[in-house]
């Protein structure tokens, strides 16, 4: 660690560097989706036209990161206001982050074939 | 410190009486006329205060959102334009898209605003992130509260 640094590593930096970051990406991402729904007071074909580049398999995969980005702020964002409103939440901060990891996995994995099921069948056939 | 209150006792004589008062220092904090009625504000915890109230109110509408939109009936693709128009025919969920646009764009442009202070050094660069940052949530805001309002399924 450089001399002189408030970052002190570990879980608890490390989480919230990647607040900020799954922030910043699912904050870009809702401009995005505000636009592409504006598309419904243009017409329903140009809506329906845009809408079908979500349903290509690369963008499913970009999806599943958003699914990722958006579980893991949620979870994490929990945890965040358990620490600073729970008497203990600083005290428990390390085992939180490990049980918003292990829900996060979970539901990964649960989102696997709803979010990506599609996008194998067309890639692979069948 | 305690040279100068020696120094004001010569021989057991008080320097100063009642002709001839001591100096009245005044506390540091204290207000005076000259103090601003307005101090800064509790702008900052009143935001601090709103992440997280309104955190707790995302997890469960954005949730709820990709729930509906990438998991049931087939996920992402049945969306479509008659998709929508089915959604937006309740005001249940013309309620919910409300709530959760203006929810998560005030919470993201507060988060954006956050990192942006931090990160962001010259007050030049900071202020113009920010003009730029607030004009583009101004505008999705008010965009997306249209769309919602002014939706038409027979628009064709």
């Amino acid at each position: 660690m450089p001399a002189g640094t408030l970052y002190r590593g570990r879980e608890g930096m490390w989480s919230w560097v990647a607040h900020r970051v799954t922030g910043v990406l699912i904050f870009f991402f809702l401009f995005v989706h505000v636009l592409d729904t504006a598309l419904v007071r243009v017409s329903p074909e140009a809506y329906d036209e845009v809408v079908a580049t979500y349903k290509t398999p690369l963008v499913a995969l970009l999806e599943y990161g958003l699914v990722a980005a958006i579980l893991f702020h949620a979870l994490n964002g929990l945890r965040v206001v358990a620490v600073d409103f729970w008497s203990k939440g600083a005290r428990y901060q390390k085992q939180m982050l490990w049980t918003v990891m292990a829900v996060w996995f979970v539901l990964m994995v649960g989102a696997l074939y709803p979010v990506l099921g599609h996008a194998v069948r067309e890639v692979f056939g069948s | 410190m305690s040279a100068d209150t020696t120094a004001a006792k010569t021989d057991d004589v008080t320097l100063y009486d009642v002709d001839n008062p001591a100096p009245v220092i005044e506390a540091p904090r204290k207000r005076t006329k000259k103090t601003p009625k307005a101090t800064r504000g509790n702008f900052e915890m009143y935001g601090w205060l709103f992440m997280r109230l309104s955190g707790i109110v995302l997890v469960v509408l954005v949730l709820g959102h990709l729930l509906i939109q990438l998991v049931l009936d087939g996920g992402v693709s049945k969306i479509g334009f008659a998709f929508v128009a089915g959604r937006w025919a309740s005001p249940w969920w013309q309620a919910w898209d409300l709530v959760m646009l203006w929810l998560a764009m005030l919470h993201g442009a507060n988060g954006l605003r956050t990192i942006i202070n931090d990160y962001a050094e010259r007050d030049n660069t900071r202020f113009w992130l920010k003009m730029l940052l607030y004009t583009a949530t101004v505008f999705t805001v008010l965009l997306g509260t249209l769309v919602i309002f002014t939706f038409d399924p027979n628009i064709r």
